[in-house]
């Protein structure tokens, strides 16, 4: 980060320093800090639990922080709430649309709420609505999942907000489905809207500007997906053969593992040894696992992508059964 | 049908009014295998795992499970089946212990056995010190781990899981994975879904479902080959694009 001061064109669309929350003995957020650069989409990335939801309800000035000062748009999210509110369009993670009204009744609902109408802002949502306008007339309640989600981001827009806030939206969504989404995030954000969303789904950081890590109410790293890949610390290996179970078994006796993954339809193996070259810790582990009984193995040096940088951060879950 | 196949359906089929959710589908899974059940949001998948477990009549055609016909013979499917579904498995206002002793109950296993296998489930988990917990209380990571041991509880022939890692952190992801691999070393069928592509490949063989339909099923690799794609991923996402609108678009 800079310490210059910052150019007003350049204003942070948010500015999160210090913020804490806790729910009884819990520490939902856990003194947390970051910006968000204006046309930005940044993604929070993490599990259930790690405090996704409490942070977009600060910043939607849903839930006051305990502790810190959050800013959007350059407001105060406690001050300023009522001026921030009609410049902030909310998804929140739960489908929270009005199930007895219909598609239509929803959006003209939710634009009369901020004193507008559906046929004035009818352009801004039109690339998405006309997905769901031939079921105008059904009751929302009796959408499929993709649709559901369609409607909510509609309904998040039509008020023409600055910036849009996406709690999980792709949660529980197909594959496919996940994809256009985010097709559609990328259209938005192209007209100039900053996004903040969160996601389960490691591998949905790559469609971000850049990234936060979060699990357990703090954040583990921010920045380009890519970059973030690029600090991984110790000699990462892909491992393909059959065998797989016992693959996993046999690798982690490795007298230098440090963990041992499957990732789709390889095995991801850390080697423990700082500084060494990669290729010779795969020769290694190759005549290693030759020694082991398994032949028809390819051992060779990876990558690190999110989701490797994500569990190494983490260290071990809570609870892990050895 | 063949007499050992672990689930065999057979052109089972489910309408709802005009709707067909489920359209005439046939596939078996042979015993202790890995079976991953995909598809799209809208596809047939929950209508399909609701009638294979007993809880939704099929319109048409046949299902057998471990051996019998979950119709003619539900109360005989249920004692061997397990089921963890995505949305509910564990009563959250109860203890651990609490829940695993309930759910044996439920399966008719006696005090004894029951104690038993709680003691030996905790110990495996590494639970032993939060049996007292309440369920509410504990990371979903925990609680899936959990809900999928006291599904297997009665030690059922076969395993369903609808879901079981949405939402759930990657270590964790991982080491319910392994705990799969395990069940299915100890002999127990897996049916499993989900929509982390990457867990596709974990499976000894997965289905596609497109709009009620299997337009796949082979080994993952067997499924790399026959659509020329990288990963089960381009494959899914190949199948289910043939497929825009029809079948999302109908589900309710």
């Amino acid at each position: 980060m800079s310490a210059a001061a910052p150019d007003p064109s350049t204003i942070n669309a948010v500015s999160v320093d210090g913020v804490a929350k806790r729910f009884g003995s819990v520490a939902a957020l856990d003194g947390i800090s970051f910006t968000v650069a204006p046309g930005e989409i940044f993604g929070f990335i993490g599990p259930d639990g790690a405090g996704k939801t409490t942070l977009f309800r600060i910043l939607t000035t849903l839930v006051v922080p305990d502790a810190g000062t959050a800013r959007v748009l350059g407001l105060d999210v406690v001050r300023d709430l009522w001026a921030l509110r009609t410049r902030v369009g909310y998804m929140p993670g739960r489908f929270s649309l009005y199930p007895d009204l219909s598609v239509e009744e929803n959006l003209d609902f939710f634009a009369s709420v901020f004193g507008t109408t559906l046929k004035a802002q009818y352009d801004l949502i039109a690339p998405i609505y006309r997905q769901i306008e031939p079921f105008k007339e059904r009751r929302a309640g009796a959408l499929s999942g993709g649709m559901k989600q369609k409607l909510a981001l509609c309904c998040a827009l039509v008020h023409r907000p600055e910036i849009l806030f996406l709690d999980e939206p792709t949660t529980g969504v197909d594959a496919v489905s996940r994809r256009e989404f985010w097709d559609l995030l990328g259209e938005l954000r192209a007209g100039g809207l900053t996004i903040v969303v969160s996601t389960p789904y490691m591998e949905e950081a790559g469609r971000c500007d850049r990234v936060a890590l979060i699990a357990g109410g703090r954040i583990l790293d921010v920045d380009a997906p890519d970059a973030i890949g690029a600090r991984y610390p110790l000699p990462l290996l892909a491992v393909r053969g059959p065998r797989r179970f016992e693959l996993i078994q046999a690798l982690r006796r490795h007298p230098h593992a440090r963990s041992v993954y499957p990732f789709g339809d390889e095995l991801h193996y850390t080697d423990a040894r700082e500084a060494v070259d990669p290729a010779a810790v795969a020769a290694d582990v190759q005549a290693y696992l030759s020694a082991e009984g398994f032949a028809d193995t390819v051992v060779e040096p990876v990558r690190a992508g999110i989701e490797d940088s994500f569990m190494a951060l983490m260290g071990a879950p809570e609870g892990a059964a050895a | 049908m063949s007499a050992d196949a672990a689930v065999e359906a057979h052109a089972l089929t489910r309408r709802f009014g005009a709707f067909t959710a489920v359209d005439a589908i046939s596939f078996s899974v042979a015993q202790g295998e890995v079976f991953g059940f995909l598809g799209a949001n809208g596809a047939g998948k929950t209508t399909a795992i609701r009638m294979l477990t007993g809880l939704l009549a099929p319109t048409s055609g046949e299902a057998r499970v471990a051996g019998r016909d979950v119709y003619t013979q539900a109360e005989e499917v249920k004692r061997r089946i397990g089921y963890m579904s995505q949305r509910f498995s564990l009563y959250e206002d109860l203890t651990v212990r609490e829940n695993i002793t309930l759910y044996g109950g439920i399966y008719g296993l006696t005090d004894r056995e029951i104690d038993e296998r709680a003691d030996r489930l905790l110990q495996t988990l590494g639970f032993t010190h939060a049996a007292g917990d309440l369920v509410r209380s504990l990371p979903l990571g925990w609680r899936q781990k959990l809900a999928f041991s006291v599904a297997m509880i009665h030690q059922p022939e076969i395993v369903f899981l609808d879901e079981p890692t949405g939402g759930v952190d990657p270590i964790t992801r991982r080491q319910f994975w392994e705990m799969i691999y395990a069940a299915a070393a100890g002999g127990t069928t897996v049916f499993v879904t989900t929509h982390y592509m990457d867990e596709a490949e974990y499976c000894d063989r997965v289905s596609i479902m497109v709009a009620g339909r299997i337009a796949a099923l082979g080994t993952p690799d067997e499924l790399k080959r026959r659509y020329d794609a990288a990963s089960m991923d381009e494959v899914f996402v190949r199948l289910a694009r043939a497929d825009e609108g029809g079948a999302q678009e109908a589900a309710t």
